[in-house]
């Protein structure tokens, strides 16, 4: 998910109160220092077996260090207090509802975080013998079973980290797909509405990227498709549901065209939360698509990360698929490693080992918990959710693609604050005050001033209302001209607007003493 | 189903407010024929104990690495980690938030980040560090790209010592975007190689050090040569303990300093997800991939943390970001930095050199087998062994004698030739016991 930050104005005018620089905490929050201002350089906060200070180092001598590393080292108490005060700094769906659109902040159950540390899970290495990791190979054959179930595709690539990665994945195993052919393509076209990593993803895999024009309804152009498509078309990347929150009503027939003029349809599946259970991408004309396990399988955000990015493809470009996978062998699950018999078109390795194993237990745990039932009831109720904040909303916010239904999220743009004085960041930075965390603001591109708003389908319908609530008694401050209340906000929360603009122009990027 | 609180009330109160009939005439969009009438065939919803049950009996098909004698290495360490990182990661605030986008209300993973640049920047010796990458072979991949933005060039030389996991990768990423990847062979120490494969097309130079093969290196000469041709030199560490012992990247003359920070804080989790850390020279910056944390002041001039220098990345440059890399590895990041915070310099230091003895008390009891030859001359935490025979074959056997011995090279890189060469690793995980059990197990199955 991607925020669009160039050029906004990040420093308010406003006067600090008497006082406020001297504080050291709000009610009982407490400010925290940075570790290297308040821990000693000589302590740690770790007893060892032994302190091997007389072990034998001659042999190692010029390759030493003169003194160990200059960090503090903080004793238990201490790192708890310094973590937990942190912590507290921060926004989590745990607390409220986290609506940022496009980025599919839902539940995450703690069943699977008890799962992933089962030892049996958490303390294998991944070079043990095959023989010693029967069970974990398992896991990734049933999850890669759910994958391939659920999306209609023959075959899935698990290694990739994140769903970036995972478009790499899928745009080199096209790439790999042209070469074998000896059809040397030079273009991938993505919707002006994409996500970031799209155009960044070709761009890498070494493409030209060109853009496809949007219709009024914020759906791709298909006459505008059509003339760009070409022999030196590789590819075409396109998010459905896209970022608008709209499925894409021509979508097969986009597919069609992509075929016939030799190209590979890459999909982006980070909203596949939207439809899971209920439609298939490969009945949609689907190549090659990534899904977003932290997305739409509930893995933890963990603040930016770890994701995880697995790659459904076609039968046509399973050769292709990067090392390693796995395979049922005479002795049980075996992984293909080597580049060799039924692997030899394997566009390689993207990273050691085999993916993101942590991430594959806890999604596959989510799956088992919901079923194929529990999770066609995801998609509605995200997609319900998301319909409902639109039709209360929408008398007094812009919503520019409104006719007819959204998918998992709503899309309002700026024109409803039109001569307010307010634009969205204000607004976006109001809400804070207000109990809330911002929507997705200033993207997709495609719309002005756009506030992207996903609730997902772990919102019970009375925080849907509280939410509700609060934005039009926001819009109503904002349409009566109480414009200070936006232009200095947020003023609740732990911190006032940062200048942004000052931390660019020189950064400072670590401690120094 | 215990995760959806709607219930049918509301949901046909809602499609009621909505102004539609059914959920079905929400997906009025999806084209009729792709609109799934039924279930997909797959198991229904199931019980918390009922998932529990059929998870853990998968987890009881694996034979954890602290279930008996464990030597592997590799790329992957096992450390202890404290039970209070464990703990605080799995806060609320830092487990269920989103990447910081929103700074007055992300003060907490921020300055988490802030930290960890700073800590990762001293250990590397080098001025600026990212907020993360995926892992060290895709910070590796990252380094090779960045290089040849930096100085215009093509082509990358990578040491026979680097980790074949590493150099696949980075050949993946590099030769679609037209940079060559020159792999040397494989071998114990190559730095004169590295040395003379350098010319004034190289981009980079690409170094690990400990090697694969345990070696450690002073890569100053290897540095100077690199430099003196124009090309910058990556120095890789997949055993980031190590820092606590041995010169810095930075030290010794590295621009690009990556390595893979799962040693500290994070488990071994059969490969994933893990922590790459990336540091640089300060001019370089501009050219970095991934997430950067900066210092700055709020309205109230209070210090305060924001994601800053984000022109460089895709959600602004779109195709013409520095990479396509959007979520880092935060919450491991963030088990590293609290494992790092407990430890500190001194115990960081302590604990390499625990690491330390227990390799070379693992070292004297192999290398005295009859028929086993110890190849690593300086090492750190882990060393290469050379069999009298296959050594996958040899693991396997230790393996139903409950012993992980280590890994064979040729797992690695089945092309080297090398299949007679295991890697063996100790930490401060490894009892006395441990090794004697494997010395003597090992001796049996030589002999056998």
């Amino acid at each position: 998910m991607t925020l669009q930050t160039v050029g906004r104005v990040t420093r308010a005018e406003f006067q600090p109160e008497d006082g406020a620089k001297d504080r050291v905490g709000h009610g009982l929050l407490q400010d925290e220092a940075l570790i290297f201002e308040e821990g000693r350089f000589d302590m740690t906060g770790v007893d060892f077996d032994e302190t091997a200070e007389d072990v034998e180092l001659g042999d190692l001598e010029g390759l030493l260090r003169d003194a160990p590393p200059a960090l503090p080292g903080l004793s238990e108490p201490e790192t708890l207090r310094h973590y937990v005060r942190l912590s507290q700094r921060n926004h989590a769906i745990d607390l409220a509802l986290y609506p940022l659109g496009s980025c599919t902040m839902k539940h995450n159950p703690r069943l699977n975080e008890k799962m992933a540390r089962l030892p049996g899970f958490a303390d294998l290495h991944p070079l043990q013998p095959a023989s010693t990791v029967q069970g974990a190979l398992a896991v990734m054959d049933a999850l890669a079973h759910w994958l391939k179930t659920l999306t209609g595709m023959p075959a899935v690539a698990l290694s990739p980290k994140a769903g970036a990665h995972g478009e790499l994945c899928g745009i080199l195993a096209i790439r790999a797909a042209h070469e074998a052919r000896g059809d040397a393509r030079t273009t991938i076209l993505t919707p002006t509405s994409a996500h970031g990593t799209n155009p960044a993803t070709a761009a890498l895999a070494g493409y030209q990227v060109q853009e496809i024009a949007q219709t009024p309804d914020g759906r791709v152009d298909l006459a505008d498709l059509a003339a760009k498509l070409g022999p030196h078309v590789a590819a075409i990347m396109v998010t459905n549901p896209n970022t608008c929150g709209l499925f894409e009503r021509d979508i097969v027939e986009i597919a069609r065209l992509t075929h016939e003029a030799g190209a590979y349809f890459y999909a982006d599946g980070a909203n596949f939360n939207a439809i899971v259970g209920r439609v298939r991408p490969a009945d949609l004309g689907v190549d090659a698509m990534h899904i977003n396990l932290h997305k739409t399988f509930s893995t933890p955000h963990g603040g930016g990360g770890p994701g995880a990015g697995p790659v459904v493809l076609s039968e046509e470009l399973a050769r292709f698929a990067p090392l390693p996978w796995v395979t049922h062998g005479p002795d049980g699950f075996a992984l293909v490693e080597r580049a060799e018999g039924e692997a030899a078109a394997a566009l390689g390795r993207l990273c050691a080992f085999h993916g993101q194993m942590g991430m594959y237990v806890r999604a596959l745990t989510y799956m088992l918990s919901h079923g194929a039932d529990g999770l066609r009831q995801v998609a509605e109720d995200a997609v319900l959710n998301a319909n409902y904040i639109k039709a209360r909303l929408s008398g007094v916010m812009s919503a520019p693609f409104g006719e007819g239904p959204c998918m998992h999220e709503a899309l309002f743009d700026d024109t409803w604050l039109e001569g307010t004085g307010v634009t969205t960041l204000d607004f976006a930075k109001a809400m804070i005050d207000q109990g809330f965390h911002p929507m997705t603001m200033y993207f997709p591109l495609v719309v002005r001033g756009a506030m992207l708003i996903e609730p997902t389908e772990t919102e019970p319908r009375h925080e849907l209302d509280r939410f509700c609530d609060a934005l039009l008694a926001l819009a109503a401050a904002a349409k009566a001209g109480d414009v200070d209340r936006f232009k200095g906000a947020p003023y609740e929360a732990p911190l006032s607007r940062l200048d942004e603009t000052a931390a660019a122009r020189k950064p400072r990027l670590r401690w120094t003493p | 189903m215990r995760y959806l609180p709607l219930s049918e009330a509301d949901r046909s109160e809602m499609l009621a407010t909505i102004g539609v009939g059914s959920i079905d005439e929400l997906f009025v969009d999806v084209p009729a024929a792709a609109r799934l009438p039924d279930l997909i065939d797959l198991p229904l919803q199931a019980s918390e104990a009922a998932v529990e049950r059929t998870m853990s009996a998968w987890a009881a098909r694996n034979r954890a690495a602290g279930a008996g004698p464990f030597f592997l290495g590799a790329g992957a360490y096992r450390h202890h980690v404290p039970a209070s990182v464990d703990h605080l990661i799995q806060r609320s605030e830092f487990l269920t938030s989103y990447t910081p986008y929103q700074p007055e209300i992300a003060q907490g993973t921020l300055q988490v980040l802030f930290e960890f640049q700073t800590q990762v920047s001293e250990l590397t010796g080098l001025p600026v560090a990212n907020a993360s990458m995926w892992d060290g072979s895709t910070a590796c991949a990252e380094a090779v790209m960045m290089a040849s933005r930096v100085t215009r060039r093509r082509k990358a030389v990578l040491s026979g010592g680097l980790h074949p996991h590493y150099a696949a990768s980075a050949y993946t990423l590099a030769h679609t975007s037209g940079v060559e990847t020159r792999r040397l062979a494989a071998a114990v120490d190559d730095e004169a190689a590295v040395i003379a494969a350098i010319d004034s097309d190289t981009a980079c130079v690409v170094v690990q050090t400990p090697n694969v093969f345990g070696t450690v290196t002073d890569v100053s000469d290897i540095a100077r040569a690199a430099h003196a041709a124009g090309a910058l030199l990556i120095v890789v560490t997949t055993e980031a303990v190590s820092f606590g012992l041995l010169r810095s990247p930075g030290d010794m003359g590295a621009d690009i300093a990556v390595a893979e920070g799962q040693s500290i804080g994070n488990g071994l989790t059969f490969g994933g997800p893990y922590v790459g850390l990336f540091a640089c020279r300060s001019e370089l910056v501009r050219q970095m991939p991934g997430r950067l944390c900066g210092e700055t002041v709020d309205a109230h001039g209070r210090r305060g943390f924001v994601l800053t220098l984000s022109t460089r990345e895709q959600h602004i440059r779109r195709d013409k970001a520095t990479s396509n890399i959007c979520t880092n590895s935060g919450l491991c990041a963030l088990a590293f930095s609290i494992h790092m915070t407990l430890l500190g310099g001194t115990g960081l230091t302590k604990l390499a050199r625990i690491n330390h003895a227990r390799a070379r008390r693992l070292r004297e009891a192999l290398a005295t087998i009859p028929g086993v030859e110890a190849l690593t001359p300086r090492f750190f935490n882990e060393l290469a062994i050379r069999l009298p025979r296959p050594a996958d074959a040899v693991v396997e056997a230790l393996a139903k004698r409950d012993i992980l011995a280590g890994v064979p090279f040729s797992r690695l890189d089945p092309d080297a030739g090398l299949e007679d060469v295991l890697l063996v690793c100790a930490t401060e995980t490894t009892l006395a016991e441990d090794i004697e059990v494997l010395a003597k197990a090992l001796a049996e199955e030589i002999a056998r």
